[in-house]
């Protein structure tokens, strides 16, 4: 029913849909409120912000826990710090920030704003207002780091808000890690708040990246490849790490490659226990072989049941 | 930002659907790839502060003349002479500029004292205005100070106790005009010059003279050589009339020349997609098209007629310059080809035109059939210098349903023209020879033309005439949308769609033909090279 509304939609021509543009003629750069441009700051404001609220505790929640049962681990250790923080999850799909923002605690919540692609969620007006509204989303370079969007960021945090960044610059394509970019570093270096490294995994299950979105041309018969990125149940886990400060003297490349490492250890505990994880350095586990494609995929722990998961706390017999 | 050029697109498959309008609607029409479509360059802006422009040049008159407020002496005669209901098209909303220029003309002659002014409406053969007409284009100030002491007049062609024969030209053509204007101290002739055609002498030679003087340029010949009326120098029309200027300007009559243009700003912001390019319309532009097109559909033909008819174009003043008659109207004549000039690189084998609802002569009336004709043939042809956009041999396909539907009060001889003399013959020549005089000597005609708001008897003629040099220049006219019966009757072909209208075009101009389609109104002249 929804694939068959979507491509209905997308089946519109002009005037319905947006007019196509002459190639003879070149593109101006139109003056718009969208991408970098957009002023998120009233998606800040008290209304806007309990909006969100209602909307995080009683809709996405709910939701998430439906759709991703999420064990979550390393929470307690947030409990003592105020904010703001900078949280540093790795990035595998849409609904990351969702299981994210239902796995922090309370306390830091609602007020966390999300660094997201203003390429992708802020390419229209219509996106931008809804992304602001309900996830808090900031536009950000995903590219590079943006003195901008930097900017922007670090008068938030100033401000009391705290920030949640996914510094692999967009999802992961195959499920496993990608190397991290500066953003992370830079605003931690710059304004000296904390970053907690967090780890999700298993929300790949839940909903993939597209073949399509991933740039793979989508084999097989349509039906295949319409149903990798469908939205489906599957546990998850949230692990959070131990703060990390910027030393004296440190500068954000050299800070970078620690969170990194701090997000990748987490993965490890995940994969493997807590102890494993700090006395094995093995990049593989989380970032996966250096080889081809398919033995990426091929490499990937097998998706598990909601029911395989840890059993249930109940009465000894 | 200033405002952009016009110019000619190159359709290619990225190429949205083009406007097409279709009398009392519009379209989307998916034009083939690599046809062309003239765009018209974007409206100029407005003149900050027109009153003070507006004084300036009546103070500051252009070539051999001096100013206003020296030529206005108590005790004088001053006429005030105005172009009629025909322009602006669309009507435009108030303040209209002739009230601005009037208003300006009128302070200054109660500065010096001037006792006897009285105003006309220089209607030529047009059907004269009403009340509500005449107060939206003068202003009720100015329409209450006049109108009920017998000082607001409209132009009678057939009072032949208010027409003065000045003389012949050397030509042999007679100069006939308004008696009370041709004996005034000064006359006064305010003009829109919506089109390059108009204005210059023709606004006195044409607007306020008798049809025993405008039969000599209103012929089948003259328009055949008025290669086009937009570009004086190619037009015999403009030719005689500038002979018949001259003649007036010697006979003594003193004209002082107000010429304005105003921008192309042609629809309110509710209808502002119609003068956008498609590419660039926005939501709203889509949202107004879709809910504008589907009601004016919907609508019965009465009400999209009076839709659309309500319009009121937002036209600013561009430029306003007052003088000698000569001078005055090649500095307007610039920034007319400015404001609407569009540069074209050759001919083209067909021509598409999308025709709207409003022409000159059906302004608050009915767009019957051979004003479709006229707007077609005899209007968007013209629009260009040089060389028609379409070549010698080549078709024209218009737009518009061509429906046989007359107003009787304005269109009387029309109706007649339409069911005696279309039935006979299609040829301007063997019509003028053969029934112009009859319809233009009708004492009903003529009573309905002088005191009802009917167009002169001969009107239809001319309006025929006025697409001689088309009919002559293209070998096919298809109409696309048009009742068959109808188009039959104007000599011309039915379509049912542009792919039908390619067809039947097809044995004329080869299969594979170069299209261009005149994305009009707003206006916009063609400069073809």
């Amino acid at each position: 029913m929804s694939n068959k509304f979507t491509r209905k939609i997308s089946s519109l021509k002009f005037p319905l849909a947006a007019p196509t543009w002459p190639d003879s003629l070149p593109r101006p750069n139109p003056k718009r409120n969208t991408g970098l441009d957009y002023d998120t700051a009233w998606a800040r404001r008290y209304p806007a912000r309990f909006a969100r609220a209602i909307f995080v505790d009683f809709i996405s929640s709910p939701l998430v826990k439906t759709m991703a049962p999420t064990t979550v681990t390393g929470a307690e250790a947030l409990s003592r710090i105020k904010g703001p923080v900078i949280f540093a999850a790795n990035h595998n799909s849409h609904v990351d920030t969702a299981v994210l923002l239902s796995a922090i605690p309370v306390h830091l919540r609602h007020k966390v704003v999300v660094a997201a692609a203003s390429d992708f969620f802020f390419d229209s007006t219509v996106k931008a207002t809804a992304m602001s509204l309900v996830l808090g989303a900031i536009p950000i370079e995903r590219s590079k780091v943006n003195r901008r969007s930097a900017e922007t960021a670090l008068e938030l945090l100033k401000e009391g808000w705290s920030v949640i960044i996914y510094p692999e610059g967009g999802r992961s394509p195959d499920g496993w890690m990608h190397d991290f970019k500066g953003g992370a570093a830079y605003l931690s270096v710059r304004s000296d708040a904390p970053v907690v490294p967090v780890f999700l995994d298993g929300t790949s299950r839940v909903l993939p990246k597209s073949p399509v979105e991933s740039g793979v041309s989508p084999g097989g018969s349509g039906s295949e490849s319409r149903s990798t990125s469908r939205l489906r149940r599957h546990p998850v886990s949230v692990t959070f790490g131990r703060a990390l400060r910027s030393l004296p003297d440190e500068d954000a490349r050299k800070m970078g490659p620690r969170i990194e490492a701090a997000v990748s250890e987490l993965g490890r505990e995940v994969a493997t226990d807590y102890w494993t994880a700090r006395r094995h350095r093995d990049t593989s586990t989380t970032h996966g072989p250096s080889a081809a494609p398919w033995r990426r995929s091929w490499a990937r722990p097998p998706a598990i049941k909601v029911s395989e998961r840890t059993p249930r706390d109940s009465w000894p017999e | 930002m200033s405002p952009r050029p016009g110019f000619v697109l190159d359709v290619d498959r990225s190429t949205p659907p083009t406007l097409m309008w279709k009398g009392e609607s519009f379209g989307l029409q998916k034009l083939p790839t690599g046809s062309r479509v003239i765009y018209a360059p974007e409206p100029f802006d407005a003149l900050e502060d027109p009153e003070t422009a507006i004084r300036e040049a009546l103070e500051n008159p252009t070539g051999d003349q001096i100013p206003l407020s020296a030529q206005l002496r108590s005790g004088m005669r001053l006429t005030i002479c105005f172009d009629d209901i025909s322009l602006p098209l669309p009507p435009m909303a108030a303040p209209d500029i002739r009230q601005m220029v009037i208003e300006a003309v009128l302070d200054a002659a109660a500065a010096a004292g001037v006792d006897d002014v009285v105003l006309i409406a220089a209607l030529a053969l047009h059907r004269r205005m009403t009340e509500p007409e005449l107060r939206h284009a003068l202003g009720n100030r100015v329409y209450d100070a006049f109108a009920p002491h017998g000082n607001l007049m409209q132009h009678d062609a057939e009072d032949p106790d208010n027409l003065v024969h000045l003389g012949v030209t050397d030509k042999g053509e007679d100069v006939e005009i308004n008696k009370r204007a041709a004996e005034s101290d000064l006359l006064v002739y305010v003009n829109i010059n919506l089109v390059a055609m108009d204005g210059g002498h023709k606004s006195v030679a044409t607007g306020l003279a008798s049809y025993k003087s405008l039969r000599h340029h209103h012929n089948p010949s003259t328009m055949r050589h008025s290669k086009s009326f937009m570009h004086a120098p190619d037009s015999a029309l403009h030719t005689a009339n500038w002979r018949m200027g001259r003649l007036i300007k010697d006979s003594g009559v003193n004209i002082f020349q107000i010429e304005t243009t105003l921008n192309t700003n042609t629809f309110p912001d509710s209808f502002q997609f119609l003068q956008k390019r498609e590419w660039e319309w926005n939501l709203r532009d889509r949202v107004s098209f879709q809910a504008s097109s589907r009601a004016l559909d919907a609508a019965p033909k009465k009400m999209a007629r009076q839709i659309l008819q309500g319009i009121k174009a937002p036209h600013a003043l561009r430029s306003v310059y007052a003088g000698e008659v000569e001078a005055v109207h090649e500095k307007i004549l610039t920034d007319v080809w400015a404001q609407q000039g569009v540069a074209v690189e050759g001919q083209t084998d067909i021509v598409t035109m999308g025709l709207p609802y409003i022409c000159p002569y059906n302004v608050n009336s009915i767009m019957n059939p051979i004003l479709v004709a006229c707007l077609g043939l005899g209007y968007f042809f013209n629009l260009y210098k040089g060389k028609p956009v379409v070549r010698e041999g080549g078709v024209a396909i218009l737009f518009h349903p061509t429906r046989p539907e007359f107003h009787p009060g304005h269109h009387p001889s029309y109706i007649d023209f339409f069911e005696q003399v279309l039935t006979e013959t299609k040829d301007p020549v063997v019509m003028s020879e053969k029934f112009e005089e009859a319809f233009a000597t009708d004492p009903w005609y003529i009573h309905l033309y002088r005191t009802g708001h009917a167009y002169h008897g001969v009107h239809p003629f001319y309006m025929w005439y006025w697409c001689a040099h088309a009919m002559e220049h293209l070998s096919k006219v298809i109409i696309v949308g048009g009742d068959p019966a109808t188009v039959r009757r104007l000599g011309f072909h039915p379509a049912t769609t542009l792919d039908d209208a390619l067809e039947i075009a097809q044995d004329t101009v080869g299969a594979h033909p170069t299209i261009t389609h005149l994305h009009n109104p707003p206006l916009f002249l063609s400069d073809v090279t």
